[in-house]
């Protein structure tokens, strides 16, 4: 595990500090491969430490409220929404877009959505590619989804990446400019690219 | 938001030892529901005992060949987990017809028995609420309740309770493990989660303090399945739901059980509509006239009405099929 100083250990003795704007913990969060030793206000989500104090604006802020999948990021491996989850509670590592590139070289994934033109505005865009980076790896270990037929849920192995899955798998990534056809052909095309 | 203060339990007794320090803590599990009513200023406890990483997040099969499911499990863990999608598949379909990969990777199985509901008035802090500021009124009954009750509801809260899980974990027969500040504890889902009567702001039956442990499933009863109407394709709550546990014997049911989402401030588990089913013959007409046994107890309001014939169509859908497949 990646943390040190926890928040509030359940000793009740635990490093929580009364600050100015209210308790406030000391808090290290692993991001993208460095590790930062931060002091929070407990309130702080994991999305504003990242775009308030590590300067990774990559993630981005739409509703805030879990619904459009903006601020979607990879804590631990897994895609999760960034505005509901609190920094003090965030103790696995995370990779934000800013840390997909390998050794100068885009994702595939970011390639894929250069290759297909899948955005416009592009502010739905970090969190489409981060989302869609877990969605591969959840297919690959076979997990279903709402539109996986009830027989091929029995199936062991990779699932089945139609394009009624990838719409479905990437339903928690709103994108107002209505990419959408173009984001679905992004990630087929970094599927493929994954499976061959 | 509030400030609050912020503790990480790591072992049972203590969240309940930190709990017990002020009256208006609350356990975080995923979140993902609190800090978003947290953000919306619905709810603002001054401490908050972390119970995410309590060695609650397990999966495992009873003695009795039913399922022990903790309290911590992820969400997107338990619907991909191969023994429910194998014999609980209308608990793996509930799981995937709710909230986004997002959410479900983070909430957990307490959270989403707890989540609060999403009638747009206890959202919204300017407006008065029952159940958010007893006493207050209840816009809800004459104002925007399209998405609201048409079972059991009371002159005090016509909201519905949103989760899809629940009502799978209804039809399923599930048992909730409590421990509290009194000790543990044990009863049927269908007993945890309450009607609103005259206190709507008590949506369970969970005492102060007291912790969700684990949720228990017998073994299977029969096949199963859940089928969910919303306003689009994914990504939204139920309008109307059903989970449904069918088992067929030449032809008879010799056991059904139904619940409703969407339609109450419960999962609704449909009994009289399964006194109509046991014994019968396993075709659509008994299934419409145990569905229609049930819904005559609807008393939709002014703009909900459609969901009756909704959940209707759905229930008599997932009986049929759930009879072809057997
Ligand atoms: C945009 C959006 C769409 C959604 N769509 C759906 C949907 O379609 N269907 C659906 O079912 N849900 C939906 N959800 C809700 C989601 O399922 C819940 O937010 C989630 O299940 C809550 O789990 P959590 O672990 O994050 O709970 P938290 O937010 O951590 O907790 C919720 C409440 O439960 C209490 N609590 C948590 N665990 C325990 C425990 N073990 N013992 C005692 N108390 C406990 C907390 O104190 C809190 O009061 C949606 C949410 C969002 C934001
Ligand atoms: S329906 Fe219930 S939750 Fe909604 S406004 Fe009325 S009292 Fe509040
Ligand atoms: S900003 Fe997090 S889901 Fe919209
Ligand atoms: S490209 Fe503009 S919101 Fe998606």
């Amino acid at each position: 595990m990646d943390r040190e100083g926890t928040a509030g250990r359940d000793d009740g003795r635990g490093e929580g500090r009364d600050g100015p704007e209210g308790p406030t913990s000391s808090v290290t969060l692993r991001v993208n491969g460095t590790v930062h030793a931060l002091r929070l206000d407990n309130r702080t989500t994991l999305l504003d430490a990242l775009r308030e104090h590590l300067d990774l604006t990559g993630a981005k802020k739409g509703c805030d409220h879990g619904q459009c999948g903006a601020c979607t990021v990879l804590v631990g491996g897994r895609r999760v929404n960034s505005c509901l989850l609190l920094a003090v509670a965030c103790d696995e590592p995370v990779t934000t877009v800013e840390g997909l590139a390998r050794d100068g070289r885009l994702h595939p994934l970011q390639e894929a959505f250069v290759a297909r033109d899948a955005l416009q505005c592009g502010y739905c865009t970090p969190g489409q590619i981060c989302s869609a980076v877990a969605l591969l790896d959840e297919a690959a270990a076979g997990h279903p989804s709402h539109v996986t037929p009830p027989h091929a849920a029995r199936a062991e192995g990779a699932a089945d990446l139609t394009r009624d899955e990838i719409r479905e798998r990437m339903s928690g990534n709103l994108c107002r400019c209505g990419a959408y056809p173009h984001i679905v052909d992004a990630v087929a095309d970094a599927h493929r690219e994954t499976v061959r | 938001m509030k400030p609050f203060e912020h503790v990480r339990a790591e072992r049972t007794e203590r969240a309940l030892a930190a709990h017990a320090r002020h009256p208006r803590a609350q356990y975080l599990a995923g979140g993902t529901n609190l800090v978003d009513l947290m953000k919306l200023g619905v709810l603002d406890p001054p401490l908050l005992v972390d119970i995410g990483r309590l060695p609650l997040d397990t999966v495992a099969e009873t003695s009795d060949g039913g399922l022990g499911i903790g309290a911590t499990v992820r969400n997107s863990d338990l619907a991909a987990h191969p023994l429910v999608r194998s014999r609980y598949p209308v608990l793996s379909q509930a799981l995937l017809s709710g909230a986004s990969p997002q959410l479900r990777n983070v909430a957990t199985t307490g959270g989403n028995l707890l989540q609060r509901t999403r009638c747009p008035y206890f959202q919204d802090v300017s407006h008065p609420c029952n159940k958010r500021e007893p006493g207050t009124g209840c816009p809800a009954r004459d104002g925007v309740h399209r998405d609201l009750a048409v079972l059991g509801h009371s002159a005090h809260c016509v909201a519905t309770h949103p989760s899809d899980m629940a009502v799978a974990l209804a039809a399923l027969d599930a048992r909730v493990r409590l421990l509290g500040p009194d000790g543990a504890r044990e009863l049927p889902l269908t007993d945890f989660h309450r009607l609103p009567g005259d206190r709507p702001e008590r949506d369970t039956v969970l005492r102060p303090g007291e912790l969700v442990t684990e949720v228990v499933l017998p073994p299977p009863a029969g096949t199963s399945a859940y089928r969910k109407a919303r306003d689009r394709a994914s990504y939204a709550f139920a309008l109307a739901s059903v989970a449904a546990v069918l088992a067929v014997a030449d032809g008879r049911v010799r056991h059904a059980a139904l619940a409703f989402g969407g339609l109450a401030h419960r999962p609704w588990r449909a009994r009289a509509a399964e006194e109509v089913l046991r014994g019968a013959p396993a075709d659509e007409e008994t299934f419409a006239r145990a569905v229609d046994a049930e819904l005559a107890a609807a008393r939709p309001l002014r703009d909900n009405g459609f969901k009756v014939p909704l959940a209707r169509g759905l229930a008599v859908r997932v009986l049929t099929d759930l009879a072809a497949a057997s």
